[in-house]
């Protein structure tokens, strides 16, 4: 197993990063590749969330709070919309929340952290008390005070968790930037004279890519899980745009008595998303991490990052 | 060690400072003052002038002086209007400006509830978790592994506020069960106070298990590679022995920091909780403060909240260097 790359290198066979990353998923960890599939899932049922839905997002219909039925297959809520058909338009929600913060963190986690770990020194220690500043406010609380700063909705969630998760996340960029920029190749490019913005990108962002895949993928379903709470509490996306989240609090929660299967699906499908994303986050950082790759455990990592370092420790003389 | 701590304490003044300075106009920042709601109230009832209303109340409220000076007399370095020094350096919150009580004692009410919660569900969590987080490392790669391992992040999948919506609506549906509304205080009926309290802390204890269980299995594999379980399995050791004495001794030094990174978790799944079961908390008070506008009151307990978060964390990093002699912190 801990062979399988170096045999496909030798073979020649070189694919591209991402293709991969997918033949290592599907080959060597099975509960990743079913959590790829329901991210998968996820990912094209927000796309074609208006092919699938057999309603509109917001469309009454004649029957209020049916149970699921063969007409709706999991039943209407007490506006007579067709729950399906919201909870597949929650999904939509989910997605475009999830992506578009996983960027804008990943981004804001680059530009704070790549510079405070390269840098060092004082800078490093006053960008790094803000950083401690926001992490130690817990974050739900956090949140509550700031949507209810810039108020509610779908952009200004985006904005708020984009901002937290950035700046907490910057942490692990700048650890990861620490660790690798005392490498021979990043001083023999200062050396020649490199300008630090391009031994910025070049050769330290490359470089740190494995962490930064690692911390998005794992931010993924924390943040939507996050969103779904702050809906829940009235602080997330308004009604009647359908989230997870917001479809179990409001009148979600008034009829629960009456009509359970209001509550039931959306919760259902956020638990379900939440733990494939989690699959699919677990499994990237078992193969993206070279300290966790091949699972042989300490001794047998420390044997194989022997055998590695030959050729490279060629370079250094 | 010792410099090592005045370190950490010293790198946390400037934190804090942040976070109250942060936290202060933030609250502030958020719109529709509290002036405005109670002058809308007192339109409605009362016969006042607004523009009257409004200085007298501004000026009960302290919110007349300019922000910076406010946020000089909340710290305490800015004399009050009797000109004595009373704020978070001296120990005083304020006082909450709708009930008009002082915060800690708003805090002290709820609180006991809090903690009560996040007690137990922190003591299920650990039941949960390690039985399991050790076995799913013993049989790594066989099914009761992967059974065990998809138990622990559907544990974290699982919203919170869906499963104690869950666990509200069932019970009652399939054998007319409905939790306690009121709050049963433990010296009155400690049976009946764990019977309300165990329900909730299940569902929270539930996403924190999650987290263990991952963290003890992840631990246990890399303790039973070294060479002293080698060691201790050439021996002839029973299994029981070698995973009891030798191996779990040292996987859970790591596992019990984790209760420093469980603590936002724990604080955050409390607030909706609190809400869902109608436990008068910490959680909901705070809630009920940032939509009633109450500044001081959600000052107090958001700077509370970060110094706990802020001194957990490094009560946690020192344990971990007592308890594993190889950590030495610089």
């Amino acid at each position: 197993m801990a062979d399988s790359s170096s045999e496909r290198l030798a073979e020649g066979k070189r694919h591209s990063f991402l293709v991969d990353f997918v033949i290592r998923l599907v080959k060597e960890k099975p509960l990743g590749t079913v959590g790829g599939i329901i991210t998968l899932l996820l990912l094209l049922t927000g796309i074609f969330a208006n092919f699938l839905a057999p309603y509109g997002v917001n469309e009454p219909t004649a029957s209020i709070l049916a149970p699921p039925s063969a007409q709706f297959w999991l039943g209407t809520d007490n506006l007579g919309r067709d729950i399906l058909s919201r909870v597949i338009f929650g999904a939509r929600v989910s997605v475009i929340i999830g992506l578009t913060v996983v960027a804008i963190s990943t981004l804001l986690a680059i530009i704070i952290g790549m510079p405070s770990g390269y840098f060092g020194g004082k800078f490093d220690l006053i960008v790094q008390r803000f950083v401690d500043t926001v992490m130690c406010v817990p974050d739900l609380m956090l949140l509550l005070v700031l949507i209810s700063m810039i108020g509610p909705g779908m952009w200004q969630v985006i904005i708020v968790l984009g901002l937290r998760w950035g700046i907490v996340g910057s942490r692990v960029i700048r650890g990861a930037v620490i660790g690798i920029k005392e490498n021979m190749y990043i001083h023999a490019a200062v050396a020649i004279g490199c300008p630090t913005t391009k031994v910025l990108t070049r050769h330290i962002l490359p470089n740190i890519m494995a962490p930064v895949i690692i911390q998005a993928s794992v931010q993924l379903p924390t943040v939507i899980l996050i969103e779904a709470s702050l809906s829940f509490l009235g602080y997330g996306i308004p009604p009647p745009t359908p989230s997870w989240g917001g479809m179990l609090s409001g009148s979600g929660r008034t009829y629960m008595f009456k009509a359970p299967w209001m509550a039931i699906w959306p919760g259902l499908a956020l638990a379900l998303v939440v733990y494939g994303a989690n699959m699919l986050g677990d499994a990237a950082r078992d193969l993206l991490d070279p300290r966790l790759r091949g699972g042989v455990g300490r001794y047998g990592v420390r044997e194989k990052k022997a055998s590695l370092s030959k050729p490279k420790t060629g370079d250094d003389l | 060690m010792r410099i090592y701590i005045i370190r950490r304490l010293l790198l946390a003044i400037p934190t804090v400072f942040l976070v109250s300075l942060g936290i202060f106009f933030m609250v502030r920042l958020i719109p529709g003052s509290i002036v405005d709601t109670m002058v809308a109230e007192c339109i409605e009832t009362g016969t006042f002038m607004p523009e009257e209303v409004r200085a007298t109340i501004e000026h009960n409220l302290g919110l007349d002086v300019p922000i910076f000076q406010q946020y000089g007399r909340w710290v305490g370095v800015w004399p009050q209007e009797d000109g004595s020094f009373s704020g978070i350096l001296q120990g005083n919150l304020g006082k909450s400006l709708w009930r008009k009580i002082p915060v800690a004692k708003e805090i002290a009410l709820g609180w006991p509830i809090t903690l009560e919660l996040g007690i137990m569900s922190l003591i299920i969590a650990q039941l949960i978790a390690l039985p399991i987080g050790i076995y799913s490392a013993l049989r790594q790669d066989t099914w009761g592994d992967y059974i065990g391992r998809s138990f622990a992040i559907t544990c974290i999948a699982v919203p919170g506020f869906w499963l104690g919506t869950m666990v509200m609506v069932f019970p009652s549906i399939w054998w007319g069960y409905t939790p306690s509304i009121f709050l049963i205080p433990f010296t009155e009926d400690p049976i009946g106070n764990l019977k309300m309290f165990i329900v909730p802390a299940i569902v929270l204890g539930m996403a924190l298990s999650g987290i263990t269980m991952r963290m003890t299995r992840s631990m246990m594999l890399e303790v039973l590679r070294q060479d002293y379980i080698r060691t201790a399995w050439a021996k002839g050791l029973r299994e029981r022995v070698v995973v009891m004495r030798h191996a779990l001794k040292n996987a859970l030094i790591p596992v019990i920091t984790i209760v420093g990174l469980q603590m936002p978790v724990l604080i955050g799944g409390s607030v909706i909780i609190e809400q869902i079961f109608c436990l008068p908390g910490v959680g909901r008070l705070i809630l009920e403060a940032v939509i009633q506008r109450d500044y001081t009151l959600v000052s107090g307990l958001l700077i509370l909240f970060s110094v706990a978060m802020v001194l957990i964390n490094l009560v946690v990093d020192i344990a971990y260097a007592y308890l594993d002699p190889r950590v030495h912190y610089k």
